[in-house]
């Protein structure tokens, strides 16, 4: 039985590398490489590798990160539920318009997590059923979790009407 | 005994609304605990006739904001304020309420005082029970201080009662960022590009 590094070498081969800290595996697909390829490389690892569980996607902006070539990395936490294993899929995309292909259609779970990464940093999932913001208002323009977004924010928290004794 | 008692009714209706004082708890986090134990049985607010807990602000005259309120949680307290019936008081339970708190980030309100007019503080990080206990008494005072009885007192606070100097907004070139430079563990914002 091959492994699924094997399997997705042979399917897309030059599309990705791996990488191991430990016993984190890892499958980086590169920005140039990302859009066309990530849906197919994940559902690859879904459907012939048994990574049947998405357990998280989650965002990183390596803006100002020491040896960074992309800004923006989405990284996906598969679960194969058969054997235990796990494997982490970091996909990168850029600026201006960072860009992901979305896995609602592999994973229904993947909604809400796609929409928080959307909230905080801005990246958008094509083929998102409905990607709104999910923890901020609606009316938010900022994607506050990227780097050169100030932890106090642009005044947002306090652009709200006062309320005096008299009137309320 | 005298056969006839002469008071003024001001005196009377403070009297009667300082102690049956019905909170409406407004509880966000662990300040919402300690409130929880000044209403049960160890500190026992209805000592001072204030344990009434109402989850209806309709049935309320008494807020307790207790913990911290975000950005998209303002409309909602101002909501619930503007609901609750006349006569009514306000209190900001612990730090978070008051000031921020440690939560100096982009979506924490820096205090509701900002946009609600708060009565009394409490201090702390959670406040003891007996600090809100305090609390209610400082309130009950003031009730039976500059209470009247058609609320006329009210009309008079027109003006904003937060903070006088508020901290500055720090401007996208001087904020500060995290993480910073990893090179030389700055936590300043790098020129970006």
């Amino acid at each position: 039985m091959p492994t699924y590094q094997e399997v997705l070498a042979t399917k897309f081969p030059g599309a990705f590398t791996t990488s191991a800290f430990r016993d984190n595996a890892r499958v980086v697909v590169g920005a140039e490489n990302a859009q066309a390829v990530l849906y197919e490389l994940l559902a690859c690892l879904k459907t012939d590798c048994g990574f049947d569980f998405l357990s998280d996607v989650a965002g990183i902006d390596y803006l100002n990160y020491p040896n960074a070539t992309d800004r923006y990395a989405v990284v996906y936490s598969l679960v194969n539920l058969t054997t235990g294993g796990r494997v982490f899929v970091k996909a990168f995309t850029n600026d201006p318009d960072p860009a992901l292909p979305s896995v609602v259609e592999l994973w229904k779970g993947a909604d809400w997590m796609e929409r928080e990464v959307y909230d905080m940093f801005g990246v958008v999932f094509d083929g998102h059923p409905d990607l709104r913001r999910i923890l901020m208002p609606s009316e938010f323009t900022s994607h506050p979790l990227r780097k050169d977004y100030p932890l106090r924010g642009l005044g947002e928290r306090h652009n709200f009407p006062t309320i005096t004794r008299a009137e309320s | 005994m005298p056969d006839f008692l002469v008071t003024k009714l001001d005196y009377v209706a403070n009297l009667v609304r300082k102690h049956s004082l019905w909170p409406m708890p407004f509880a966000t986090a662990c300040c919402g605990i300690e409130l929880m134990a000044t209403a049960s049985s160890r500190y026992d607010l209805a000592r001072f006739g204030s344990e009434a807990m109402r989850f209806s602000p309709r049935q309320c005259d008494l807020m307790i904001v207790a913990g911290r309120v975000v950005m998209k949680m303002v409309p909602v307290l101002q909501r619930i304020w503007l609901q609750m019936p006349e006569p009514k008081w306000c209190i900001s339970m612990g730090a978070c309420a008051s000031s921020g708190g440690v939560f100096d980030a982009y979506a924490t309100v820096q205090g509701i005082d900002r946009f609600l007019p708060v009565d009394v503080y409490v201090p702390g990080c959670p406040p003891r029970p007996e600090q809100l206990i305090r609390a209610v008494l400082d309130i009950q005072e003031k009730i039976q201080r500059t209470g009247t009885i058609d609320a006329r007192e009210f009309a008079d606070r027109t003006t904003y009662e937060g903070p006088s100097t508020l901290a500055r907004e720090l401007g996208p070139e001087e904020a500060i960022v995290a993480p910073g430079d990893f090179t030389t563990a700055s936590r300043f914002r790098l020129p970006l590009n």
